[in-house]
């Protein structure tokens, strides 16, 4: 019978169905950092229960990490005791950790795919819901929460319900201007922030064929965003081609073999799926958000809207999110002024979006009271573009060039807005006091909509920043 | 009879959709190294303001004091998979959360650590919401076996994730006990896949 890749990877991962009617699910890859994996190491203890499987764990640091000074001990006390717990836990079970300055430390999931832990096939789960990352190789990747950590260091597996499957195919070219991010925060804007709950997303379509893996990574990391617990794209040539050589992948014969295996978990061609919804890529423009969920988004030409006509609760969230932006109802977004421009996270900050950035800023400069900062998604990322001298581009352009880790994303780190400062960000989420300050506004958008914000010093149409030419 | 299969006690309505969990718990209040002392930042940046008075946000109305059933709107505990969420939930004294709808994972995180999540069609909440802020005093029965909620004198239908149900009834919410009677077949999966 047809299948599609996520009831593949399920059937050869199920271990047995439980009582309860959930089944209880191998994990080929843990991934563990030291906000929400500290506290499971302590449930272990308290059970008397060891690690089973060390081998199929990887930790590493990056949530409260600060991005400027990184010498230990840490200036946070409790930053500082965090890692060490982390740092105790994993040598103490035999967990393999990439620490600050081992040349492999970064956001967690700009980490696995790198290194190539991150492999088709896999299940992959780690205590983040950006997990879903991972399924940019083609895998199920679930973000889980510590007592989900728990069971997998405990035996390995957890329990869960399956899901069902939307394929989202997104057809034809896109336009100058117009990046993956965009993809992604259109699909979320056209199907709602609850409309991927009970789904896995399949990506699919001749535009997700042409990414590259980085850009399909940014897709895939905001299924979560969009409500589906993971989303995927098949594994083809463009995977295999970024995982060659990777310090983790099998090399030579093995190699090829392991090829062989990827390649045949891609959906059937006659796969059923149980939802499909096609999206043109001429429909896509240079999207921001407007609100606080990454759901109340708008192309950068458009006005935010009126709640005069919405109806019952929706009139309320969007009234209540305008209030919270200090924005007014049918005004443009476009011109919206900003005090931050942040560039990282483990949506954009990969070596693709600082080049492309760097391609754009060289020769412009940071307007005037905004402050900039560019945060590689880890030690290699920062290490490949220092090696090109994008560091340099940055600093020249007026960015301040910091140390990996996920910085203003979450601003769990020094890294935070102060009051009502507006921020235009690559990152994933525009929750109220999400960048650190309870009063903190943040603008989404890709990362050169972020180098067009930066410059103009408020919310630009990137096309026009930097003269991209228009197709139609 | 399973200690979950009916939650009482008096509830409190915080309203709105797309409820996230960094408004649920701020992240700041994730540097820790165990749940222990989150029940107080429960919704913090929608009680307190940043000088830390109080905005006189329905948890922190007197007459809501012990309340044990939250009632909330659409996609509640969407965002970040942090377990702190439901662990301040647990730890401010709440037994149970009703809602329209819940975002997976935490749902998944409220089930593992005992809150049952259910939710009810949007007429039936919302004429829950309304007996709750006419009377902060009214008890309500979350009945997970018979699918009923009971408040004074109404009876509301109820859903639940089936598995989810079937755990409670078994109290084996917690699978981690489960989990691990099946080493030898996790073993053996893990051989098969050349793991």
């Amino acid at each position: 019978m047809a299948k599609n890749l996520y009831q593949k990877i399920w059937d050869d991962h199920v271990v047995r169905q439980l009582d309860s009617g959930q089944y209880q699910l191998f994990i080929a890859l843990h991934l563990i950092h030291e906000v929400t994996s500290p506290q499971a190491f302590g449930m272990l203890k308290d059970k008397g229960l060891k690690v089973a499987y060390p081998g199929r764990t990887f930790a590493t640091v990056d949530h409260i990490i600060p991005t400027d000074d990184q010498s230990r001990p840490l200036a946070d006390e409790m930053a500082e005791k965090m890692i060490q717990v982390l740092s105790d836990a994993t040598s103490e079970a035999g967990i393999e950790f990439f620490p600050p300055e081992s040349g492999s430390q970064g956001i967690v999931h700009v980490v696995g795919p790198e290194l190539g832990l991150t492999q088709p096939g896999m299940t992959i789960c780690c205590g983040d819901s950006h997990t879903s990352t991972h399924g940019a190789f083609g895998c199920i990747a679930l973000g889980i929460g510590t007592s989900q950590v728990r069971d997998v260091l405990a035996s390995q597996t957890i329990a869960m319900d399956p899901l069902k499957v939307r394929r989202i195919r997104v057809e034809g070219a896109l336009q100058p201007g117009v990046s993956a991010k965009d993809v992604i925060l259109h699909i979320i804007r056209t199907l709602g922030v609850n409309g991927g709950v009970g789904y896995a997303y399949e990506y699919a379509g001749s535009t997700i064929s042409n990414m590259s893996m980085e850009e399909r990574m940014t897709v895939c990391n905001m299924s979560i965003e969009g409500g589906a617990r993971c989303g995927y794209i098949n594994p083809d040539d463009t995977t295999f081609a970024y995982l060659r050589g990777r310090e983790r992948v099998p090399e030579g014969d093995a190699f090829d073999v392991a090829v062989g295996k990827w390649r045949a978990y891609a959906s059937d061609e006659d796969a059923k799926f149980d939802d499909e919804v096609v999206i043109e890529a001429r429909d896509i423009r240079p999207t921001v958000t407007w609100g606080v969920t990454p759901g109340q988004a708008i192309s950068v030409e458009e006005n935010v809207p009126d709640p005069d006509h919405a109806e019952g609760l929706d009139k309320s969230l969007i009234s209540d999110a305008l209030n919270y932006m200090q924005l007014t109802a049918n005004q443009p977004i476009k011109g919206t002024k900003i005090d931050v421009a942040f560039i990282g996270s483990c949506t954009n900050g990969r070596l693709s979006d600082f080049r492309e950035v760097a391609r754009l800023i060289e020769g412009r400069k940071v307007a005037k009271n905004v402050k900039a900062i560019a945060v590689p998604g880890s030690e290699k990322v920062d290490k490949a573009a220092r090696a090109l001298g994008l560091h340099t581009i940055f600093e020249q352009a007026g960015f301040e060039w910091r140390k990996p880790g996920c910085s203003m994303c979450l601003a769990m780190n020094p890294d935070k807005l102060v009051g009502d400062e507006v921020c235009a960000s690559s990152s994933n989420r525009n929750f109220i006091g999400r960048q650190g300050s309870p009063t903190g506004r943040t603008i989404l958008m890709s990362p050169i909509m972020v180098a067009a914000a930066a410059i103009e010093g408020a919310v630009a149409d990137v096309r026009t920043t930097f003269n991209l030419e228009q197709t139609s | 009879m399973s200690e979950m299969e009916k939650i009482s006690g008096t509830g409190v309505y915080v309203q709105g959709n797309d409820i996230d969990t960094d408004r649920i718990i701020p992240a700041r209040f994730l540097k820790c190294v165990t749940f222990d002392e989150l029940g107080p930042s429960l919704f913090h940046d929608v009680r307190f303001d940043e000088q830390g008075n109080t905005k006189s946000h329905i948890l922190d109305n007197p007459n809501y004091k012990g309340a044990q059933i939250l009632i909330s709107d659409a996609n509640f505990g969407c965002g970040s998979s942090r377990e702190h969420a439901p662990q301040a939930i647990q730890k401010f004294g709440l037994k149970a959360v009703v809602a329209g709808s819940f975002a997976e994972i935490f749902h998944g995180n409220c089930t593992t650590l005992g809150i049952p999540c259910v939710t009810m069609e949007k007429s039936d909440r919302e004429k829950l919401a309304r007996l709750t802020l006419d009377d902060p005093s009214a008890d309500i029965i979350i009945d997970i076996k018979a699918l009923k909620l009971v408040c004074a004198n109404n009876i509301f239908d109820i859903q639940m994730k089936a598995s989810a149900r079937e755990a409670f009834l078994a109290n084996s919410y917690d699978p981690l006990d489960t989990l691990l009677v099946a080493a030898a077949d996790v073993a053996q999966t893990a051989k098969r896949l050349g793991y």
